[in-house]
């Protein structure tokens, strides 16, 4: 016995934790819809994925296996603080492998690698509500969503196309769940939105100083707004990842030198190493190799 | 005098069992038609089912004004519910956050609870439901978000004007009722998205 009094189980309190189930629960109901919560303060700055964290902590259990991205990498300061928090406040099982995780905390990426029934994607949300920077008054957005009234996103959308020839939101694009709610898929690049619709695996969101809680349950219609002559499509990279060859994943761009020396590789690392592991050869990993010998 | 005789324990590891209890209801209500199962043991009052008892003990407390059926409402559950969630039983149908139902008692109409609001649908009553069986009877085909194509369910003890009700219950979307069955140890979750229609036999 510790002489020291331990945190509760996940950090959250009892009650805490009913509460945020309660909210889980009516998201899942009314896939889409931003269910109020009260939010507490945690032992982190709100912008680092307070709302994601207590929707972790509200459904971890022992048996889960944690996996934390930020921007696609399991390495970087987010991704490898929340991991060890709940490691410290938990002690549940980590890993990096997408296909081990049972809860899966995210900000701003969805995984390459398919998610199966038995996952759970929790997201980070900075501003759920997203008819915000169209409409600043929260009774005024509430009830444009209680009448279904979209077409202020619809007028925004189209003076893209006006002003640039083609829709230029590339993130947080805006969606539309099981064809009622539209919904803000958190800053996640365009390209991740075709991978939640019909999902096997179940999405919560969680913002926790706007102090909202959604969720899009699996294998439901998530539809990104677009018109008919010009309609949704995602980023498209010219080359492979230059670690592991892939195509058709999101990629970073990383400045290498002041020259205008530059490299696109994974931004979805787990996905990036398990290719390499299998052999897989990018064309800069290649060069370094031949450089090496 | 005032029974002081038994109490009855709650969940045996409460932070845990609340834990996989939620999780079995948060598989329940996003996979709409799964039979889940409470995993801890828990020996509930005199009328309650176990799945229903560990809902309780998992997702009422002081903020959840509960709405119990008359025979429940009678026996050992209040003071349970009273005793190890803290929350107090009310008798107005549409103030409720949850209403509890043994499988003995009538099944009001679901317009009576709280509906929620078109700004707020998520202001509305959970209804948990104990059912004689979760499979054996007439056929139900389900669709909806969490379904992938179709799924089915044969509960055994839905009241006959059920679908109908349903019904009536669907259309309001984004407003109305979430349900709940359970049947000993185990739960089917049915959100206000679920459609549900007879299958001919």
């Amino acid at each position: 016995m510790t002489a020291l009094a331990d945190y509760n189980f996940a950090y959250l309190d009892e009650q805490t934790k009913r509460m945020i189930r309660r909210a889980i629960l009516k998201a899942i109901a009314i896939p889409g819809y931003q269910v109020p919560f009260a939010s507490r303060e945690m032992p982190m700055p709100y912008g680092w994925g307070t709302g994601g964290v207590q929707v972790t902590a509200a459904i971890l259990g022992p048996h889960d296996v944690l996996k934390v991205i930020d921007q696609g990498a399991d390495d970087t300061t987010n991704a490898v603080s929340i991991r060890a928090f709940f490691q410290k406040v938990a002690d549940v099982a980590v890993t990096t492998k997408t296909s081990e995780a049972t809860i899966i905390q995210t900000r701003h990426r969805i995984p390459e690698e398919t998610l199966g029934e038995n996952q759970v994607l929790v997201y980070q949300v900075p501003i759920p509500e997203p008819l915000r920077f169209l409409e600043p008054r929260e009774t005024e957005t509430r009830q444009m969503h209680a009448l279904e009234e979209y077409g202020l996103m619809h007028v925004k959308l189209y003076e893209d196309i006006a002003r640039h020839g083609r829709i230029a939101t590339t993130y947080a694009y805006p969606v539309k769940v099981a064809g009622r709610y539209v919904m803000d898929p958190s800053p996640t690049p365009k390209f991740d939105n075709p991978k939640m619709n019909q999902s096997a695996a179940l999405q919560l969101f969680g913002a926790g100083r706007e102090k909202r809680i959604y969720a899009v349950p699996p294998y439901t219609d998530v539809v990104s707004l677009d018109f008919e002559d010009h309609p949704f499509e995602v980023q498209t990279f010219e080359k492979p990842c230059a670690l592991c060859g892939a195509r058709h994943v999101y990629l970073d761009e990383v400045v290498l030198d002041d020259k205008g020396g530059r490299m696109f590789v994974c931004s979805d690392t787990d996905y990036c190493e398990t290719r390499r592991e299998e052999g897989q050869r990018g064309e800069m990993l290649a060069d370094m190799k031949e450089a090496a010998e | 005098m005032v029974a002081t005789a038994t109490l009855i324990p709650g969940f045996a590891d409460p932070v845990f069992d609340a834990q996989s209890s939620f999780r079995a209801a948060m598989d329940a209500l996003s996979r709409p038609g799964t039979i889940q199962q409470i995993g801890c043991p828990l020996t509930p009052p005199k009328g309650l089912s176990a799945a229903s008892a560990a809902l309780m003990l998992t997702l009422c407390d002081y903020d959840t004004p509960v709405y119990l059926s008359a025979a429940l409402a009678q026996g050992a559950v209040p003071g349970w519910l009273g005793f190890h969630a803290g929350a107090k039983v009310t008798s107005d149908k549409s103030n409720s956050a949850f209403a509890f139902f043994d499988k003995s008692s009538p099944l009001p109409a679901f317009s009576q609870f709280s509906q929620g609001t078109q700004d707020y649908p998520d202001r509305s009553t959970t209804i948990v439901l104990e059912v004689a069986s979760l499979e054996g009877g007439a056929r139900l085909s389900l669709s909806g978000p969490g379904i992938k194509g179709a799924n089915e369910i044969s509960p055994v003890g839905l009241p006959a004007t059920f679908l109908d009700q349903w019904r009536a219950n669907r259309a309001l979307f984004p407003r109305g009722i979430d349900l709940i069955l359970t049947c000993g140890n185990r739960l089917i979750g049915l959100p206000r998205t679920v459609n549900i229609k007879a299958l001919e036999v």
